[in-house]
């Protein structure tokens, strides 16, 4: 898939002005509400007309006001979840899922009903209305809804926004599967790092309808700066580990890296598995010398491959770590006493890691 | 009890205005639907016209709607003579006069029914469909419609029950002939006029009670229905 956006538009008092692209994979669309996140999407959608620009999918000239081109919703054959399920209340679970795949050509079709009902785990539900459904059920029908009129792309606006942190929980492999399994090509939008920093592959960060960064979510995610005012401490760094073993005895898994093995609370993967660890920036100290008698088990061992200042009291290190970078929220004034520059070898102390899978 | 045995006058009365009230709502359905949507989707100059137009036989004096009636669906008046050439459809004097003057009497409440319930859709659901690959029309008819279903049988319950009692318009434009024109109020209105008819005209006040009850009950009873099937498990 190849997703292509330039485009300006209106809203009330506020401004839209987009250009970027997009290969294969998860793309996340990450800001602050009021950002223009959903208006992207739903120009994308076709729910709305953008007042200039064009936008394309594969090649498929979504609309163009130069050339007067609007393809309407129904024909861009583009999924959208919405934030709330928004699900046909009149129709059962299984006509809300088998609806858009009524109006897709048999030709088109690249998911089937058993594959997605049992990939999302709704098979039980196919016989309920949508008012007798929790609202995690509730938006997983509406993912299967949407992936059942095969589209070319589905948009995901904020899918967990409603939901508490166990229904997100349950639903956030569901999406992975989709990624990862039908290889749907997804934009995500979310205001959340712990699930872009899961889901994405590619990131763009926006700021009052403006692209303020893009990139791989390795890179894009370490920007404290301009990431959301309430996410500012969630900036850090994603790292991909190996599992090497398991300690029962402890309870722990050692993930095998270049700068000293990790260490984490047992995971239920295979030795050899491939695994996503994200380490926020706030929860990594660093020190010159290896810390002696600490009870930080994940001591990585690196050098410092930059040091960015921030306007306030903190800067941003980063340290190499076998290919990968690792990255430390430290004050200014730390950089200083130790002096801290590119190339001095430092040990960094990490006292919390999420996993990204 | 032989005193509340109908008469064949009554009976016929009672058909006929059945007959007639069926028909008024059911042909006027698809206008007051098409007119509701209109109303309550679009934005257009004029619209206000059009809204009181359509609501002007609510408040017009009935006998007024029924003359205007006679002066453009009577067989020598412009829209009713053309009718009587081009489709043979005959108007005045005659029971689909009653259904006429029925329908555009009852039409300002089934079009207020149907357009609440139209406004009262969550255009949402319809922005769903759209990304699901349904166009406008298939839009309206697989969720618009399903959903604003208890609105349609509200409006047609009004209308019912409108046509039912119509009475001033009718009069005033096919007159009071039994077995054509004469309907259940004209009837009672005919007996309330000749002495010794006050049986006649309780009996069939009887029926109209009975009727009106029935099509009140029958209309919750669906609406029940429609509502569960909405939310039942």
């Amino acid at each position: 898939m190849s997703l292509q956006v330039d485009v300006r538009h209106h809203a009330g008092s506020f401004g839209l002005d987009m250009c970027f692209e997009n290969q294969d994979g998860l793309l996340a669309l990450f800001g602050p509400s009021g950002s223009g996140k959903t208006t992207l999407v739903n120009l994308i959608a076709g729910l709305a007309k953008p007042r200039a620009g064009r936008i394309s999918v594969d090649g498929a000239v979504l609309v163009d006001v130069k050339e007067g081109v609007f393809v309407p919703p129904h024909k861009r054959r583009v999924g959208y979840v919405f934030q709330d399920p928004r699900l046909f209340p009149h129709l059962t679970v299984l006509q809300n899922l088998r609806y858009g795949e009524w109006f897709t050509p048999s030709s088109e079709r690249y998911a089937s009903l058993h594959q997605v009902v049992d990939l999302l785990g709704i098979r039980h539900l196919l016989a309920r209305r949508p008012a007798h459904l929790s609202g995690g059920e509730k938006q997983r029908v509406a993912i299967g809804r949407a992936l059942l009129a095969s589209p070319r792309l589905i948009l995901m606006d904020e899918p967990l926004a409603a939901l508490d942190d166990a229904r997100k929980a349950e639903i956030l492999p569901y999406i992975e599967q989709l990624r990862d399994e039908l290889r749907v090509p997804i934009v995500y939008v979310s205001h959340s790092v712990a699930e872009v920093s899961r889901l994405a592959s590619h990131v763009i960060l926006m700021r009052d309808g403006q692209v303020t960064a893009q990139g791989p979510v390795e890179t894009v995610l370490t920007h404290g700066d301009l990431l959301p005012l309430g996410e500012k401490g969630e900036a850090g760094s994603i790292l991909h580990l190996v599992v090497q073993a398991h300690d029962h005895a402890y309870h722990l898994t050692e993930l095998q890296s270049a700068g000293g093995n990790w260490f984490l609370p047992l995971l239920n993967a295979p030795v050899g598995a491939r695994i996503k660890i994200r380490v926020r920036a706030r929860d990594v100290t660093l020190a010159l010398q290896r810390p002696v008698q600490a009870s930080a088990l994940n001591i990585q061992e690196g050098h410092v491959a930059s040091v960015a200042l921030h306007s306030g009291p903190d800067a941003t290190v980063a340290v190499a770590v076998g290919g990968e970078h690792l990255h430390a929220s430290v004050t200014r004034r730390s950089v200083d006493e130790l002096a801290l520059r590119p190339g001095v070898p430092v040990f960094a102390l990490v006292k919390s890691v999420t996993l990204g899978r | 009890m032989d005193w509340l045995a109908l008469s064949p006058e009554e009976w016929s009365a009672v058909r006929l205005s059945l007959w007639v009230s069926v028909w008024a709502t059911l042909a006027s359905l698809p206008f007051g639907v098409l007119l509701a949507f209109v109303l309550a989707r679009k934005e257009f100059r004029g619209k206000s016209l059009v809204n009181g137009l359509v609501h002007l036989p609510l408040i017009l004096p009935p006998v007024v709607t029924g003359y205007l009636l006679l002066l453009v669906f009577g067989r020598r008046a412009p829209v009713g003579s053309f009718l009587e050439q081009s489709v043979g459809l005959i108007f005045s004097f005659r029971w689909t006069g009653a259904a006429l003057a029925c329908a555009v009497m009852a039409f300002p409440l089934m079009v207020r029914a149907i357009r609440l319930s139209i406004e009262a859709v969550d255009h949402k659901l319809e922005a769903a469909a759209s990304t699901l690959g349904a166009g406008p029309f298939w839009v309206f008819v697989t969720v618009t419609l399903p959903l604003i279903l208890p609105g349609i049988l509200a409006g047609m319950i009004l209308a019912f029950a409108k046509a039912m009692g119509e009475f001033g318009a009718t009069i005033t434009f096919v007159s009071n002939i039994p077995g054509e024109t004469q309907t259940l109020p004209s009837a009672i209105y005919t007996f309330t006029q000749v002495p010794g008819g006050e049986t006649g005209a309780l009996r069939l006040t009887l029926v109209s009670i009975a009727i009106a009850m029935a099509a009140l009950l029958a209309s919750e009873a669906l609406a029940r229905r429609l509502n569960r099937r909405m939310h039942a498990a």
